[in-house]
């Protein structure tokens, strides 16, 4: 009996929970879920149609009207130096989401060829791998970032580096353990027998079994990139003026002006939390429905 | 002789002046009271303790009061840039003798160092010839404030004589400079570098204790040479780095003062907190922000897209809004807007960039950029520092006044270390800010920044400029105020119009709001200046 | 289990290894030196030839190859040397900072555990109702918010808090007292920056305490011991707490080890004088021997503190054996 690659192809796809039908397991079963998969949608939306919804140019700086409370002219007010903080904060969508899907997606599809091959092949690389991603584990990130930026400078791609690098390893572990339990199933071996080469292997076999931890890393990266990338621009390291960005608002003026103008502080503190929160339930969510054993942090 | 503005403008000063001096009251008035620890908040640390090699008002604010110095600006008179005396020399400052070539100090008979040692001529001359002479790799960050030196020598154990090549008017003030502390002559010998690491002084309070990136603290000494003084029992100073913590430990009562300066809004959150428990002293800035443009990068290497640069920026409306939310406020030329050097608001407003009618200026901005077939599509590389205030705020209203002509620009914003470096060495940037903050109130070497590149030492953008250079050379060989004047408005004229070589932003305003307790200290244009303490006492 | 250890230990070598090629070449690759910075960094003058001596003393002036190899020999005898930037001794440099951020490390696990090991048992037992999604929600919210913007809203608040009901505004010392000196002073300033570290930290274990607790309380020797007719407290708290107690402490001991590293923002935030604000200027001011010695220290502390709960796990569950 001849084992061809369609039946390996079907044997994996059998493995895997069918996407399409996931989805709508997960509106019924999850009402938390589905709101903030709501909310996930009108941030992308927010985003992808932010010259349309923001009623000001979010650079434009108004000197007559620096520091307004919230009005009918400036719903959230305006900043110190007079620009609208709604406008800012949809456009901030926009910069937040390009750096957070970035980091997140680069992260995790390069922490899962890392992961898997690494799993794949075992033994000395294995070993090897292993301890460079522990190296980049261990080493402080801010600290990363700072030396990122010192060498590259500021600006939105060099954050993307930057916060990108921390999360491959992350990833990486998490995939390469999932990867592990799956090279013993006999279909691996039995697809080295028929000669397919290790990148067929590992990307047409391997890699789509772990989707699940994927998807999840996925989803959780993009609430940690948001939350890093908000702390970098804290520190001044990230994107600079005045494009408009979350973190960015939050530094310089905002303590500054907490007390006369608190508005500045908090309508882009609130923008991040909520962000972060509607991506991290939605990634819980999507977990609880993929593979409910699977409890990691 | 002052025109009606100029009048008014100066008048305005010593207004804003006296009204910070009225609040703290004359000081004849009220009897200091003795004791008590001054707290105060430092923005940054200062890297080595060495005056000489330093630069940072970092180094000035926590360890200056250990120090003595030879002559100092008059802490009673601190905006005066005529006014100094005699710190550790005898009487009055001395008038050069030998056709203004020859001045002679003599030295005090009561100066004790902390480690006990009496403080002779020798250490003077010790210490002046490290600051002017430095043996061969020893830095000194003055060395060429003291060009006209020729020599300096110590006849006997209470005279040192410094002799000139020339006379110069830029003599004093260079020795004036708070940075040229009194070291020992019997340690310089021992290691030249012992004062990096190691403070021992003679000043008003001995060294008392460092905590690694917290605080550096100092006691009262007791045998300070002006007897009754200091006034305080010890001073402890706190750094934070962020500007809201050290308005709010004012606010909270964990520090008195901070003495660099603090926006307007930092002012007016504190007064509206504490009322009269928190006294106001503001005053004119010797600092100001220069747009130093790549002379060897092109566009900008035609001197009409450079005009078009300056012709853009809104000054005058700029000085309105900005000095609402950054220390920067006034309006000005290349020399400091409250010495006699410095323009008029009439002849300012001939210069391009400081017209007064804005839509005519950028009208103008966009035809020479039109004329010189500039790309507007292009983005071009502005380099800034990592500091907020001022440069990020004046970076980003800069930017933004610039797209009102059609130009691009991206800001890149490095940590003061990156910041340099682009600046002297990568010259990637088209446009960059850059500082020019000096102690003492020196108009005349303080424009030495906008001299040739060969000759500045500080000149990042790239050009040559033989006009500038002699005008310069002519006011600083003239003791006449009238000719100084006229040259320094030669100066003004090619470097921010004609030639379009480097641009004045605005320059900045000092705030301070401090705690009313703090009594005897008194606000000057220069935070580097009146920072022995010995005259501040506390009101508690 | 020795061997295991054994092993864990040899195997940190490389790490530490290649953490020191990383942070070494790293910090070459950042444009200027602190002889630059110092000598000409407030824009002044500065002459060549005092570089030049300055990048001798530093020893920076070497070829890259020397520089690394004294680096590493200077680690393998515990000896850090200077600070470039300000000539002091690394070890008194680190010395006071370290003992304030390993406190705040502390204090924001204790209140991270004292927090997330009851809240989450009541949210996993309780689930589904409306304790269990007002936890969850209130944990969402703490791993979703910002740790520097609650610093900021924490000091705003007690500032306008206090001088709202007490008439004088009140805020944190800004000098740290060590706490066998001034205990009450001490935890004034340490007591809020470790609730904001905390906040999250207890976000993320009371999540893993819930779904920890779960999974146990699925478990089939929790469905015996209820048949059996024990109280829900006492099988809650002999048995299964116990039990999920497991991957609880591997959350919190790996999350300790980052929380290190993670210090800087918060540090920032309330001005602490802390190892993450020594960080950030080392690095700023091109201190490469500063730097280099803080990234040892951090990740020597990560890895120590991965094996110590490892260990932990091992010994606290006698089925699992490494090999």
């Amino acid at each position: 009996m001849a084992v061809t690659s369609a039946d390996i192809d079907s044997q994996l796809a059998a493995a895997r929970p069918p996407l399409g039908k996931a989805a709508l397991t997960l509106v019924r079963q999850q009402p938390l879920g589905a709101v903030s998969g709501l909310l996930v949608i009108i941030m992308i939306l927010m985003a992808v149609f932010a010259p349309e919804i923001a009623p000001y140019d979010p650079v434009r700086n108004f000197y007559d009207h620096m520091q307004m409370a919230p009005s009918s002219e400036f719903w959230l007010g305006t900043d110190q130096f007079g620009r609208d903080i709604l406008s800012r904060i949809i456009f901030g969508a926009r910069t937040a989401l390009f750096i957070g899907f970035s980091c997140a997606f680069i992260g995790s599809t390069v922490g899962l060829v890392l992961g898997v091959t690494s799993a794949y092949f075992g033994g000395w690389f294995d070993l090897l791998f292993q301890r460079v991603m522990d190296v980049f584990l261990a080493f402080p990130l801010i600290i990363m970032a700072l030396a990122v930026v010192a060498i590259f400078g500021t600006g939105a791609q060099n954050v993307i580096i930057a916060i990108t690098i921390p999360l491959i390893p992350r990833c990486a572990r998490v995939v390469r353990s999932n990867a592990l339990a799956i090279r013993e199933i006999p279909y691996v071996d039995a697809a080295r027998a028929l000669g397919f080469s290790h990148l067929r292997i590992i990307l047409r076999h391997m890699a789509p079994n772990c989707m699940a931890p994927f998807l999840i890393m996925l989803t959780t990266f993009l609430g940690q990139a948001i939350l890093l990338e908000a702390s970098l621009s804290y520190l001044g390291l990230g994107v600079q003026e005045p494009t408009p960005a979350w973190g960015l608002m939050l530094q310089g003026g905002a303590e500054e002006y907490a007390e006369s103008a608190p508005w500045i502080a908090i309508f882009p503190g609130l923008a991040i939390t909520l962000a972060v929160f509607a991506f991290n339930l939605f990634g819980d969510s999507l977990r609880d429905t993929l593979d409910p054993k699977l409890r990691s942090r | 002789m002052m025109k009606g503005n100029r009048l008014k403008a100066l008048c305005a000063v010593f207004a804003g002046l006296a009204v910070g001096i009225g609040a703290t009251g004359p000081a004849a008035a009220e009897t200091p009271k003795h004791g008590g620890i001054l707290k105060y908040v430092v923005p940054a640390e200062p890297p080595s303790f060495d005056g000489h090699i330093e630069t940072t008002f970092a180094l000035i604010h926590p360890v200056r009061p250990f120090y003595s110095v030879l002559i100092k600006v008059n802490p009673e008179n601190p905006s005066s840039t005529t006014d100094f005396v005699c710190d550790v020399c005898v009487g009055k400052v001395p008038e050069p003798t030998d056709g203004g070539k020859t001045y002679t100090f003599k030295i005090r008979d009561d100066v004790y160092f902390h480690s006990g040692e009496k403080m002779t001529a020798q250490d003077v001359l010790a210490t002046y010839q490290k600051i002017i002479f430095p043996p061969a790799g020893e830095p000194s960050a003055r060395k060429a404030f003291f060009v006209m030196v020729d020599s300096v020598t110590a006849p006997d154990d209470h005279t040192v004589v410094f002799k000139l090549k020339y006379p110069s008017g830029a003599f004093i003030p260079a020795l004036a400079v708070p940075f040229n502390w009194i070291y020992q002559k019997a340690k310089l010998d021992k290691d030249i570098h012992w004062y990096e690491t190691h403070i021992d002084g003679s000043g008003a309070f001995i060294f008392e204790k460092r905590e690694a990136g917290a605080y550096i603290s100092g006691k009262k000494d007791p045998r300070y040479y002006l007897k009754g003084r200091p006034y305080l029992d010890g001073f402890q100073a706190i750094f934070a780095k962020k500007q809201a913590l050290r308005v709010q430990a004012i606010r909270g009562d964990r520090a008195a003062i901070e003495f660099r300066g603090f926006p307007p809004k930092a002012r007016d959150d504190l007064v509206r907190a504490l009322g009269n428990k928190i006294t106001v002293e503001e005053s004119d800035w010797n600092c100001v922000l220069i747009m130093t443009v790549n002379h060897k990068h092109k566009p900008f290497d035609d001197v009409r897209v450079r005009r078009a640069l300056t012709l853009a920026v809104d000054r005058w409306g700029g000085s309105k809004y900005l000095s609402k939310i950054a220390i920067v406020k006034t309006v000005g030329g290349i020399a400091f807007p409250g010495s006699p050097l410095a323009a008029t608001k009439e002849e300012l407003q001939q210069l391009a960039g400081y017209w007064p009618d804005l839509q005519k200026s950028r009208a103008e901005a966009r035809r020479l950029l039109k004329e010189a077939g500039v790309d507007l599509n292009k983005t071009y590389y502005f380099n800034n520092r990592a500091v907020d205030q001022p440069y990020k705020i004046v970076g980003t209203w800069l930017i933004d006044q610039w797209k009102q002509v059609g130009l691009k620009f991206e800001q890149h914003v490095f940590p003061t270390g990156p910041f340099y470096a682009e600046l002297r060495k990568k010259k990637d940037y088209d446009v960059s800010l850059d500082f020019n903050c000096q102690s003492v109130v020196n108009p005349l070497v303080d424009v030495s920044k906008f001299i040739s590149e060969d000759r500045s030492g500080n000149n990042y953008g790239n050009y040559i400029d033989r006009d500038v250079d002699a005008a310069f050379d002519k006011m600083n060989r003239t003791a006449d105020p009238a000719e100084q004047r006229k040259y320094m408005r030669e100066m003004e004229k090619l470097t921010l119009d004609t030639h379009a070589n480097a641009f004045i932003t605005l320059w900045w305003y000092r705030i301070i709001p401090h705690r009313s307790y703090v009594k005897g200290w008194k606000v000057s244009p220069s935070h580097y200046l009146n920072q022995a303490l010995d005259n501040v006492w506390l009101d508690k | 289990m020795y061997r295991y250890i054994l092993k864990r230990l040899l195997l940190m070598i490389p790490t530490l290894f290649g953490a020191a090629v990383l942070v070494f070449t790293l910090l070459r690759l950042i444009p200027g030196d602190t002889c630059e910075l110092r000598l000409a960094g407030s824009g002044g003058y500065f002459d060549q030839s005092a570089l030049d001596i300055c990048r001798h003393e530093m020893g920076i002036d070497q070829p890259k190859l020397m520089q690394f190899w004294h680096f590493i020999w200077g680690i393998m005898r515990f000896d850090f040397g200077k600070s470039m930037w300000t000539g002091q001794p690394i070890v008194s440099e680190m010395a006071m900072r370290f003992q304030l951020s390993m406190e705040i490390a502390i204090l924001a696990t204790i209140v991270a555990i004292v927090v997330a090991v009851p809240l989450g048992t009541i949210s996993a037992v309780k689930q589904n109702t409306w304790i269990d999604y007002v936890v969850r929600a209130i944990s969402i919210a703490g791993i979703a918010m910002p740790s520097f913007w609650l610093g900021i809203l924490i000091i705003l608040g007690l500032l306008i808090g206090t001088q709202h009901f007490l008439g004088t505004p009140w805020m944190p010392p800004i000098t740290y007292t060590p706490i066998w000196v001034d205990p009450a002073k001490n935890l004034a300033l340490v007591v809020w920056p470790a609730i904001a570290t905390g906040y999250r930290y207890s976000a993320v274990a009371t999540r893993m305490t819930r779904s920890a607790m779960l999974e146990v309380l699925r478990e089939d020797y929790v469905r015996t011991a209820r048949a059996k007719g024990l109280f829900e407290k006492l099988i809650i708290r002999r048995h299964a707490l116990k039990n999920a107690m497991l991957p609880v402490i591997t959350v919190i001991g790996i999350e300790f080890a980052f929380l290190i590293g993670g210090l800087v923002v918060t540090e920032q935030v309330f001005n602490l004088n802390g190892l993450g604000k020594l960080f950030v200027e080392s690095v700023t001011n091109n201190d490469y021997s500063m730097t280099q010695a803080l990234v040892m220290l951090v990740v020597m502390i990560f890895l120590f503190v991965n094996l110590l709960v490892d260990i932990l796990y091992a010994w606290l569950d006698p089925r699992i054996r490494y090999r």
